[in-house]
């Protein structure tokens, strides 16, 4: 009979999710709208997914082996962030921009501040900020080739037709055959990824809710206050159009910058949803999601400050 | 009435299968049997046999260390070898007395009683107290302490503890289907104790057959009722008990009797029944021996200052890849480095694996998911207790509450990312508690 036997603390069991396991779910649950990207606006954006992805876990790889830190790009995070850079991006970008972005997220948010778990903003929509802001041009260009997609005014996105005064069509904009970013244009295909997720209990619904809800009583109040009415045409097309559900359900649902307390993650949600309406509403830009995501990223820890639980029978007396 | 619960908790795979159809078969002893002066929290008990004598089974060898203490019983006769420190399960070292155990199983002969209602409130607790009772869920809290409370008419609810929400573990599951009369009949005995007291039978609804034999030996009882509890783990733990029966909260600083309550385990309720009724102190418990690395998994009956060497063989022996051994579940238990450990009054399985789960996880960073805060049935922030407790922050670990951790260890079970959560939480929470006895 062996008689070394193992000495542990317990637990002596544990559950079988990891780390990796999690974002692997992610990726999959991200893949509908992948698809959907590749078939609406063709190779090209197949392309930008692959430098995305292979851009930021390279640059993981890299910077851990040359920093002679453990090697973790077999945990997937690097593959979501670069997934969800490129499905931020419009199809025809420069080639070389997804991988800058990719690299830009990778060492600047996420290595320089401590690796996974450490990075205080979305590593993905930081680099698409980034982005943003230094090549405005071709990150809001959406002037496309591809031939599924309905025109609604040469060039625009549904949303900035929206923003203009115009008429948009909803159903389009639900099932995706619309301009916009690769994996932001097909709500229907966002949907299935979330349900999935909600299902392998890797999100909940807290922040998503509260994020579509506070956002959806913010912009009929808007059109209330403006128009006398409630538009509820104005805010189906709100709700369909930008990057309010790839978003709401795969990244402002990033467990790293989200407050860990359950009353946070409401006063979260409804933050970021109060937050994208102004931007959309009366900023410069038709979008918000992206803004609006990153900055609440840094009102995380002062949530968590003030929404902490009380513990188990706290305030009990004892006799 | 629906199915009663906790917020928080998890699920782990629960391997009752391995042993609860297995009937409590009767386990005695051949070698040395060793009994600890400290089976119990509070003072150790005081030996009174000395190297050389002769006791029976049954005969106080040792008597209690103060009034929250409590005596030890030989459970053979046989004759005393030495008293000197022995290893326990739970790694450390304790004063024991050993006995060479001859075979004879003579017993002293008890003081049994007929009539319950012959006895006075002090009588009922100086038997229990006589007869060495102690939770034997697993802390080893005296019984007679936990049932004199400062204002007894104040409470509410006796729980007796059936929900055996530790995976693998069947001795209480065995306890209410073979030995329900005496489940009940000890309850009773306790509710004699308060006369303003409901007596509910807690049993999670894993073990169907325990709450119908329970209903059925109850039915024409006014004071006594059974409550079903949802099967999630921790719904035994003390906290957790009341207040899923309850509702009812009681942070770490209080005591049940503060809310109203009594709990006490199955076995010790059946304890209390022998102690009072057939004065037949705590010699004896039901311990299940299981999991995959053992040969034939079962229920015994086994008396207290067994070797856990020989229990295992008697179930047919460890096989041979078994890769570690557990006293106690797999949530709370403890890991032994060695085999031979006596069995205490608090001893409710050996559990041995032939894979150890730990071993093969790999720790990675935190990613704040959370997990760990919505199963915690203490509402705390586990994860950031144990960072705290990482870099030595005393005063922000009790700030955030982390005196307040139960240590039942969901936080560690659910994390994906591996981390060590409850054992950080556990050795900077023993540290604190030293830190304040020094002052």
């Amino acid at each position: 009979m062996n008689e070394k036997f193992h000495v542990s603390s317990n637990p002596h069991v544990r559950d079988k999710m990891t780390t990796s396991r999690i974002m692997q779910m992610v990726v999959l649950a991200l893949l509908p709208a992948s698809i959907f990207g590749i078939y609406n606006f063709g190779l090209r954006a197949l392309l930008v997914i692959l430098i995305s992805v292979a851009a930021s876990v390279g640059s993981e790889f890299v910077y851990e082996y040359f920093m002679h830190k453990k090697i973790t790009v077999k945990d997937f995070s690097a593959v979501v962030t670069g997934l969800l850079l490129a499905l931020n991006m419009p199809p025809q970008i420069p080639l070389w921009m997804p991988a800058l972005g990719s690299i830009f997220a990778i060492i600047v948010v996420k290595q320089l501040f401590g690796g996974l778990g450490q990075n205080f903003m979305n590593p993905a929509l930081a680099g698409r900020c980034f982005l943003l802001i230094s090549f405005t041009g071709p990150m809001t260009n959406f002037a496309t080739t591809g031939k599924n997609i309905v025109d609604t005014v040469s060039g625009a996105t549904p949303l900035a037709a929206l923003k203009a005064g115009e008429a948009v069509d909803v159903s389009s904009m639900f099932l995706g055959n619309i301009k916009g970013t690769i994996g932001e244009t097909s709500v229907i295909a966002l949907l299935i990824g979330a349900v999935f997720l909600l299902a392998m209990k890797v999100i909940d619904l807290r922040v998503p809710l509260t994020y579509i809800g506070s956002f959806s009583i913010f912009i009929l109040l808007y059109k209330l206050v403006g128009s006398h009415t409630l538009d509820w045409q104005f805010l189906l097309a709100h709700l369909c159009g930008g990057g309010l559900m790839l978003g709401a359900w795969f990244m402002a649902t990033d467990y790293v910058t989200t407050p860990i307390t359950k009353k946070g993650q409401l006063v979260y949600g409804c933050v970021l949803g109060i937050l994208t309406a102004i931007f959309r509403l009366f900023g410069g830009s038709a979008e918000g999601v992206s803004y609006a995501i990153i900055f609440s990223n840094l009102l995380v820890p002062l949530i968590e400050r003030v929404t902490l639980p009380t513990a188990f029978g706290k305030g009990g007396k004892k006799k | 009435m629906g199915v009663l619960t906790f917020k928080g908790g998890v699920h782990p795979f629960e391997g009752k299968e391995l042993s609860k159809d297995k009937p409590v078969q009767e386990y005695l002893p051949h070698g040395e049997m060793v009994y600890l002066l400290s089976q119990h929290i509070g003072a150790p008990a005081s030996p009174i046999v000395k190297k050389g004598d002769r006791v029976l089974a049954g005969q106080k060898i040792a008597e209690a260390g103060g009034f929250v203490s409590a005596p030890i019983h030989s459970s053979v006769s046989g004759t005393v070898k030495k008293i000197e420190p022995r290893v326990t399960a739970q790694g450390g070292k304790c004063d024991a007395i050993i006995v060479e155990n001859d075979g004879q199983y003579e017993e002293v002969s008890y003081e049994p009683v007929t009539d319950l209602n012959a006895l006075t409130k002090k009588e009922i607790l100086e038997r229990i107290k006589e007869g060495g009772v102690v939770g034997m869920g697993g802390a080893g809290f005296p019984t007679h302490v936990k049932l004199s409370p400062k204002e007894p008419e104040k409470i509410e609810y006796v729980l007796v503890n059936g929900a055996e929400c530790e995976p693998y573990l069947t001795s209480d599951y065995r306890r209410m289907l073979d030995d329900g009369e005496k489940v009940v009949k000890g309850l009773e005995i306790m509710l004699k104790l308060f006369d303003h007291a409901r007596g509910c039978i807690c049993i999670e609804d894993n073990k169907p057959e325990c709450i119908a034999r329970m209903k059925e030996l109850t039915q024409k009882m006014s004071r006594i009722e059974v409550k079903e509890l949802k099967t999630k783990y921790p719904q035994g733990g003390e906290r957790t008990l009341i207040y899923a029966v309850t509702g009812r909260e009681i942070n770490s600083s209080m005591l049940p009797a503060d809310v109203g309550c009594v709990v006490d385990n199955v076995d010790t309720v059946t304890a209390i029944y022998e102690a009072v009724m057939l004065g037949r102190p705590v010699m004896d418990r039901i311990v299940t021996v299981t999991g995959d690395g053992i040969e034939n998994p079962g229920n015994f009956l086994v008396r207290t200052g067994t070797n856990v060497r020989e229990l295992i063989e008697a179930a047919g022996g460890l096989k041979g890849d078994t890769q570690k051994v557990i006293s106690g579940g797999p949530m709370m238990g403890f890991a032994l480095y060695q085999l031979d450990v006596p069995c205490a009054k608090t001893s409710s399985s050996v559990l041995c694996l032939q894979e150890d789960p730990v071993a093969k996880t790999e720790e990675t960073a935190c990613i704040n998911c959370g997990r760990c805060v919505s199963v915690c049935p203490g509402h705390v922030l586990p994860s950031r207790l144990a960072t705290f407790a990482m870099h030595g922050d005393m005063d922000s670990f009790q700030k955030f509450d982390g005196m307040e951790c139960c240590e039942c260890g969901c936080c560690s079970y659910i994390c994906p990312a591996k981390r060590p959560l409850t054992q950080s939480i556990k050795s900077m929470r023993k540290m604190v508690l030293a830190m304040r006895k020094k002052k």
